[in-house]
C-alpha cells in the first residue's frame, strides 16, 4: 500500500463542491423542494458542506439528512472488518422531494444501488439525484452520476481515499496503489 | 471491535466491549422500529427457529418482531405440539432443525445449560432466549439498554436487583452485564431465595428491602416465580409483598429520578403494587420495546458472523 498521487486538495475539493452547488440549483430551478441526504460516512460530511454552499447563494436553509446503508448492502462481509451499524438520520418527508444523494466515491455503484433501496423504506420522492466528489469508473451496475467533482481514471488495484477534516482533519483525496 | 461468535449463550463469557457493541448496534436498531416502513432488509433469506420448551410470550413474540424486522423468515416450534412429546432430545431437535438448512435456533428450556448443549452440536447459530436458573442474555442486554438510555453510562450506577434470585436467570445475566460495564450491583431477598456464595459475583447482598433501595439508581423487581418452588421456600404472596414488595412509600423514601424495571410478566400486589408498576418512575414499557432492537443486534451480529466463517459474500 502507498500513497500513489494527491488528486485534490483543501482548495479544489473546496471549488469543486461550490461548483455542484451551482449545477444542482441549475438543474433543479432554485431550491424549493430540494433536500440533500449524504450516505454515511463521508458522504454525510460532505452533504452538510454542499448545503451550506447551497444556502450561501440562494440564503435559504436546505434540509440534510444522513443515510445508513449498511443494512442495505449486498456485500457486507466483503467489507472489512466489520461494518458498525449507525443511524439513519431524516428528520423529514423525502415523499415528493427532489432528493440529491451525495456521497465522497462512486466507484461499482453497489453504495449508491443500496441508498437507493434504502431511500424507499421512507417514503417516495419526486426524483433522486446523484452528486460525487470522484467518479472513478469500473461501475459493476447502471448507476451514474448527475453531478461529479472530479473523474478519476483508476486501475482496479487502486483505491481513491477521500479525506476530510471533520473525521480525518485534512481535506484531500488521494490515489493508493495496492501492492 | 469485531464480533466474531456465532452464537449468544450468556453474558458470563463475553467482553465488556462485545457487550457494548451489542448495546450501540442495538441503539442505531431502534431507529428502524420507528419507521413507516419497519424493515431492512438485512437478514433477507435468512431462517430463525424459535424452539421454546417453556412457556413464553413476550420473549418468543419479541424474537419474532426482531426478526422479521431485519426480513428473516421465522418459525416458531412450540414443544409441546412437536416430536419432543413423542421422546425426542434437544440434540436430535437442533441436528433436525439445522437438517432443513435453517440458519439461527433461539431456545429457551427449562434445564440449566441446553443453549451451550445444543450450540455445541450444531454449526448453526443457537441463541440463547433462557436456560433454565442459568443465564437470559438479551433480558440483561435490554435492561442495560434501558439504564444506558436513562443515565448516559452504567459506570458508578447503583442498581439493585429484588426477588428470586436463586432461580432467576435475569438475575445472573444481569449481574454478569452489570459488572462488566461497572455498576455496583445489590441483591435483595428473603434469605432462602439468595443462592449460597453470590457474593462472588461481585455483588452486595441484603435482607432489607429498604437498605437495598436506599442509594440505588435503579432497582430491577424480578417475579415471584411460584411455579418453581419444590422446597416450599416462598413466602405467601401476602408475606412477601409486605416485606419485600416495590409500594409507593418504598419509592418515595428512595432516590427522586430512581427508575424501576420488571423483566415480565408482573404480578401486580407480590412483588410491585400497581401504582409503582404504573407510576412515573416505571421503564417497564420501554424495557419491552429495547428488547425488539436488542434482539435485532444480536441476531444481526451472529448471523454476520456466521456468513463470514461460511464465507458467504453476499
Amino acid at each position: 500500500m502507498r500513497e500513489k498521487a494527491k488528486i485534490l486538495d483543501k482548495d479544489t475539493i473546496r471549488r469543486c463542491l461550490m461548483r455542484l452547488a451551482h449545477e444542482v440549483l441549475e438543474k433543479n430551478k432554485g431550491i424549493s423542494n430540494l433536500c440533500l441526504i449524504g450516505i454515511r460516512n463521508r458522504g454525510a460530511y460532505l452533504a452538510k458542506r454542499l448545503a451550506d454552499c447551497i444556502s450561501g447563494i440562494e440564503q435559504e436553509h436546505i434540509p440534510v439528512g444522513i443515510l445508513d446503508i449498511t443494512l442495505y448492502r449486498d456485500d457486507l462481509t466483503l467489507i472489512a472488518p466489520q461494518p458498525v451499524v449507525h443511524k439513519t438520520e431524516i428528520d423529514f418527508d423525502i415523499t415528493d422531494k427532489n432528493i440529491v444523494l451525495v456521497d465522497d466515491v462512486l466507484y461499482t455503484g453497489r453504495t449508491v444501488r443500496a441508498a437507493l433501496d434504502a431511500l424507499v423504506d421512507f417514503g417516495r420522492p419526486k426524483s433522486t439525484q446523484l452528486a460525487v466528489l470522484i467518479d472513478r469508473g469500473h461501475r459493476e451496475l447502471p448507476i451514474r452520476a448527475d453531478y461529479v467533482g472530479k473523474n478519476i481514471p483508476t486501475a482496479a488495484n487502486e483505491t481513491v481515499e477521500v479525506r476530510l477534516s471533520e473525521v480525518d482533519g485534512i481535506d484531500e483525496a488521494v490515489i493508493i496503489q495496492k501492492d | 471491535m469485531v464480533w466474531t461468535r456465532k452464537d449468544l449463550l450468556g453474558l458470563e463469557e463475553l467482553t465488556k466491549e462485545e457487550i457494548e457493541l451489542i448495546i450501540a448496534t442495538a441503539e442505531s436498531f431502534k431507529d428502524v422500529s420507528r419507521r413507516a416502513i419497519k424493515k431492512v432488509p438485512a437478514l433477507r433469506g435468512k431462517t430463525a427457529v424459535n424452539l421454546f420448551y417453556e412457556p413464553s410470550t413476550r420473549t418468543r413474540v419479541s424474537f419474532e418482531i426482531a426478526a422479521k424486522r431485519l426480513s428473516a423468515d421465522v418459525i416458531n416450534i412450540m414443544t409441546e405440539t412437536s416430536s419432543v412429546k413423542k421422546g425426542e432430545t434437544l440434540i436430535d431437535t437442533g441436528a433436525n432443525i439445522q437438517a432443513l438448512k435453517t440458519d439461527i435456533i433461539i431456545v429457551r428450556h427449562n434445564c440449566s445449560g441446553a443453549a451451550v448443549m445444543l450450540a455445541r452440536h450444531v454449526d448453526i447459530s443457537v441463541v440463547n432466549a433462557g436456560d433454565g436458573w442459568h443465564e437470559h442474555p438479551t433480558q440483561a442486554l435490554l435492561d442495560i439498554l434501558t439504564l444506558k438510555e436513562r443515565f448516559g453510562s452504567l459506570s458508578g450506577l447503583n442498581v439493585a436487583i429484588v426477588g428470586d434470585i436463586a432461580h432467576s436467570r435475569v438475575a445472573r445475566s444481569n449481574i454478569w452485564g452489570l459488572t462488566k460495564l461497572g455498576a455496583r450491583v445489590t441483591v435483595c431477598a428473603p434469605e432462602l431465595l439468595i443462592p449460597v456464595a453470590i457474593e462472588q459475583m461481585g455483588v452486595h447482598v441484603t435482607h432489607d428491602i429498604d437498605d437495598a433501595l436506599k442509594d440505588a439508581d435503579a432497582v430491577n423487581v424480578l417475579r415471584m416465580q411460584f411455579e418453581r418452588d419444590e422446597k416450599g421456600a416462598f413466602p405467601s404472596h401476602i408475606e412477601y409483598f409486605k416485606n419485600f414488595g416495590i409500594t409507593t412509600d418504598r419509592i418515595k423514601k428512595a432516590k427522586k429520578n430512581i427508575i424501576v424495571m420488571h423483566p415480565g410478566p408482573l404480578n401486580r400486589g407480590v412483588e410491585i403494587s400497581s401504582e409503582v408498576a404504573d407510576g412515573d418512575n416505571s421503564v417497564i414499557l420501554q424495557q419491552v420495546t429495547n428488547g425488539i432492537a436488542v434482539r435485532m443486534a444480536v441476531l444481526f451480529l451472529v448471523s454476520q458472523a456466521q456468513d463470514k466463517r461460511n464465507g458467504y459474500t453476499d
